[in-house]
């Protein structure tokens, strides 16, 4: 067993300190250490997409990532973006087009549709589904998410003309 | 799964990174990214004996112009290369492949230099810096070197580095900024390794080949410039029959390794289809 090292970091706006074991990902740091298990362990090797978070405003593979790398930094996982109301309308519109199923693919969903609409409100389909290709579902399939993320786009444009 | 315990060391200077390096010999990685290295550690297919994060070091990650050329730091993220108005000046193969390059999830982390010094052969960078006729600047215990990215590459995940050297930068040589270049690959869903890519880069003047570099990805142990069939373009203009005959070439070429994804024959067929679609764009 290697000495585990002390980080200290902000999540979902609080900050915190804690011990952790240098292998284990910051996934695995959010759901058994924090209890925050909306962020998924699907594949654990970077290509499902499910643990999707953001680190320091920038989305990134939660698996992929060690917890001791997040030392320092500023982590936002579906919680913190669900409890400030950032992806309400998003999750609203993935309820209303039938856009989840399982649920389990949903919260990397949010976070890679998110970050696509806040550098390219304004995205075709095109972009969408490209942004999507490195999430994986396994229920209902992507075309009700493209129009999910399509209609929030719509609002928000609409929204702050 | 989960990785196998390991030391985690994050040095402050390149100095202190270089001395674990030496100190952990073959037991020790260094973390840049971490996009393939991870993945490797949770799959338990690598299980070092302690991890060196480069994160933290200062300088590492810049993007500039030196008098030798454009110098990409080792660190720097995929995402900030691919938004680089340098790159797309003086590396354009770099800026038109990175959106190729796994997803932006991946982006904003992996950098040029775990990239380069992961040396995977199906992978789009190693086969632009062939293109772009590169090199790689490595320091090690005492050294400070300049390896060409020809002479870099040497087999599937191996390359010229020695032991306890490590990747500072790619230099990108000066004077291609007028050359024309493309980057296309082939792929089962977008993000995902290519069955075959294509780095095209060359000197086109009045419809003459004066330069030409053509640099595949996926048909190798390593990223391969296609030398006889960019014999058959230098000097000639390119219309339809030169193009074909480069074409032709490239069989002589290449010798795809075959796998789970694509045999070697497929791989032949979608680099020649690659090369057509290329040439007939640029001549």
């Amino acid at each position: 067993m290697e000495a585990s090292i002390e980080i200290s970091l902000t999540v979902n706006g609080v900050a915190l300190s804690r011990r952790v074991e240098p292998r284990t990902s910051l996934v695995d740091f959010l759901r058994y250490e924090l209890e925050l298990t909306g962020s998924h362990v699907g594949c654990e090797h970077g290509v499902c997409g499910a643990c999707t978070v953001r680190v320091d405003g920038a989305i990134a593979r939660a698996c992929l990532m060690l917890a001791v790398q997040a030392d320092g930094s500023v982590v936002e996982t579906i919680e913190g973006l669900a409890a400030t109301g950032e992806v309400f309308d998003l999750q609203q519109a993935f309820a209303e087009e039938n856009a989840l199923q399982c649920g389990f693919c949903t919260p990397g969903m949010l976070l890679t549709a998110q970050d696509l609409l806040s550098r390219a409100p304004e995205a075709g389909p095109e972009e969408i589904r490209e942004a999507l290709s490195g999430n994986y579902c396994r229920c209902t399939g992507y075309h009700a998410m493209v129009e999910a993320i399509r209609k929030t786009s719509r609002a928000r444009v609409k929204g702050s003309a | 799964m989960k990785p196998v315990p390991f030391a985690y060391h994050r040095p402050a200077s390149l100095e202190e990174a270089l001395a674990l390096l030496e100190r952990y010999g073959s037991d020790g990685r260094i973390l840049a990214g971490g996009q393939s290295l991870v993945p490797a550690l949770n799959m338990r297919l690598a299980a070092p004996a302690a991890l060196i994060d480069i994160n933290r070091l200062a300088g590492l990650d810049g993007i500039g112009l030196a008098p030798e050329g454009l110098v990409i730091g080792a660190l720097a993220r995929h995402v900030d290369v691919e938004a680089s108005p340098l790159v797309l000046r003086h590396a354009r193969p770099i800026a038109l492949a990175m959106p190729h390059v796994g997803h932006r999830a991946i982006r904003t982390r992996g950098t040029i230099g775990g990239s380069v010094a992961l040396a995977d052969p199906a992978t789009e960078l190693p086969a632009c810096l062939l293109a772009l006729d590169a090199r790689i600047r490595v320091v090690g215990p005492g050294t400070r070197r300049e390896i060409a990215a020809q002479r870099f590459f040497r087999g599937i995940y191996t390359t010229d580095l020695g032991s306890g050297e490590m990747v500072t930068a790619v230099v990108v040589p000066p004077g291609q900024e007028t050359w024309t270049s493309r980057f296309v690959e082939l792929a089962r869903r977008h993000g995902d390794y290519a069955l075959v890519g294509l780095a095209a880069h060359g000197r086109v003047e009045n419809g003459i080949a004066k330069d030409m570099r053509l640099a595949f990805c996926g048909v190798g142990a390593t990223p391969i410039r296609a030398a006889r069939a960019e014999a058959r373009l230098l000097g000639r203009a390119l219309d339809p029959g030169v193009c074909a005959e480069a074409v032709g070439a490239l069989d002589s070429d290449l010798d795809p390794p075959g796998d789970v994804h694509a045999s070697p024959a497929l791989r032949r067929h979608l680099a020649r289809v690659l090369l057509a679609r290329v040439l007939a764009g640029i001549g």
